[in-house]
C-alpha cells in the first residue's frame, strides 16, 4: 500500500509544480476581480479546474445569475465526465464506491492523463498519492498569487497573465496540428468567441453564454462534418 | 466580494464541477453508445479552450502588441509539442521582453 502511495505522489509532483504557476496567475486574476485572498484560495481548493475557474470570474464580476454559472461550468467540464467514464475502467477492486466519490474529486486533465498512462489496473493508494502535490500545488499557488501578486511591480504582473493563455495554446495546438477534425474545432469556436466579441448585437451576449455558445456549436460542428473520427481520451 | 453573493457563486461552481466527475466514475458507468454523443464530447475540450483563448488572450496583458509577442512565441513552441510549462513560462517572457522593447521607444 504505502510503496504505491508513494509512487503516486511522486508522479503527481511535476503536475503539482506546473499548477503552481497557473494557479498564481489565477490568484492574481481573482484578486482583480474583486475577490478577495481566501475567497479565491477556497474556489482554488474546491474546484481544482483552471478553465471552469478563469471562466467563472468575469461571471462573478458581472453579478451573472447562478443559472448561467452553472450552465458555464458543465460545459467546461463536461470533459471531465468523459475522462471519469474512460477511466472507471481502470480502477481495480480497491476502488469501491467510497474512494470512487472521493478521488473523483480531483480527476484533473493532467490527473486522468498520468492515470491512464499507468500499466495495469491502478488503485487506491497509488490515486490517493498522485492527488496530494496538485492540490497542494494548485490550493497554495492560488495563495501566493492572491497575496504576494499585488506586491510584484506591474511589468511582471502584465507579463504573469499570459500563463494561463499559454497553458491553453499547449494544450489544443498540438492535436489541432496533427488532426484536421480537432484542427477545425478549435478554429471555428475561436472564431465564433472573436464574432461574440466584436459583432455589434453579439458582443452584448454576456461571457458564459458566450462560451457555451461557442464550444457547443462548434463541437457539434465537428461531430457532424467528421464523424467517427476522433478516438476515446 | 460580498460573501451573500461570493458563497452562492462558489458552492454552484464547486457542486457542478464536483458532480461532472463524480457520476460517471460512481453511478452511470455504462458506455455512451451514441457515435454523435461520442464525437460531441470528445470535442468538446478543443472547443472551450479555443473560445476561452481567443481573442481573451489579446487582452491578458493589458497592451495588444505585448499580447501578440506572447502569442506568437506560445504558439511556436505549442506547435513543436512543448510542455505545458515551458509553453506558459516562454510566453509570459515574452510578453516582459515586448515590455522592454517598447520602453526603449
Amino acid at each position: 500500500m504505502i510503496p504505491h502511495f508513494r509512487q503516486g505522489f511522486r508522479h503527481g509532483i511535476p503536475i503539482g509544480l506546473g499548477y503552481l504557476s497557473v494557479s498564481f496567475a489565477f490568484g492574481m486574476q481573482a484578486l482583480s476581480s474583486g475577490l478577495t485572498v481566501w475567497q479565491a484560495v477556497l474556489i482554488s481548493a474546491l474546484n481544482l479546474t483552471s478553465a471552469g475557474q478563469v471562466a467563472a470570474l468575469p461571471l462573478m464580476a458581472a453579478g451573472a445569475g447562478l443559472t448561467e454559472m452553472a450552465l458555464t461550468e458543465l460545459t467546461i467540464n463536461l470533459r471531465y465526465a468523459l475522462m471519469s467514464l474512460s477511466l472507471g475502467r481502470k480502477l481495480d477492486e480497491t476502488m469501491t464506491t467510497g474512494p470512487r466519490m472521493f478521488f473523483s474529486f480531483a480527476n484533473t486533465d493532467e490527473i486522468f492523463a498520468v492515470a491512464s498512462s499507468q500499466p495495469g489496473k491502478v488503485g487506491k493508494s497509488y490515486l490517493y498519492g498522485l492527488m496530494v502535490a496538485p492540490w497542494v500545488g494548485w490550493t497554495l499557488g492560488t495563495l501566493l498569487g492572491a497575496a504576494a501578486g499585488t506586491l510584484l511591480p506591474q511589468f511582471i504582473r502584465a507579463a504573469l497573465g499570459i500563463a494561463i493563455y499559454g497553458m491553453f495554446l499547449a494544450i489544443i495546438l498540438p492535436p489541432a496540428r496533427d488532426r484536421k477534425p480537432v484542427r477545425f474545432v478549435v478554429i471555428l469556436a475561436a472564431a465564433l468567441s472573436v464574432c461574440f466579441r466584436y459583432v455589434p448585437g453579439l458582443n452584448t451576449v454576456s461571457s458564459g453564454f458566450t462560451i457555451i455558445i461557442c464550444a457547443v456549436a462548434a463541437a457539434a460542428a465537428g461531430a457532424l462534418l467528421f464523424p467517427g473520427r476522433e478516438e476515446q481520451p | 466580494m460580498s460573501l451573500s453573493s461570493y458563497f452562492p457563486y462558489l458552492a454552484v461552481m464547486a457542486v457542478v464541477t464536483y458532480l461532472i466527475r463524480m457520476l460517471p466514475l460512481t453511478v452511470f458507468r455504462r458506455e455512451i453508445r451514441s457515435r454523435f454523443l461520442q464525437d460531441f464530447l470528445n470535442y468538446i475540450p478543443y472547443a472551450v479552450l479555443g473560445a476561452m483563448t481567443f481573442p481573451d488572450v489579446m487582452y491578458s496583458t493589458g497592451n495588444m502588441w505585448t499580447a501578440l509577442a506572447g502569442v506568437i512565441v506560445a504558439v511556436i513552441l505549442a506547435w513543436r509539442g512543448k510542455s505545458l510549462l515551458t509553453v506558459a513560462v516562454a510566453a509570459c517572457l515574452a510578453v516582459a521582453a515586448a515590455q522592454g522593447i517598447m520602453l526603449l521607444f
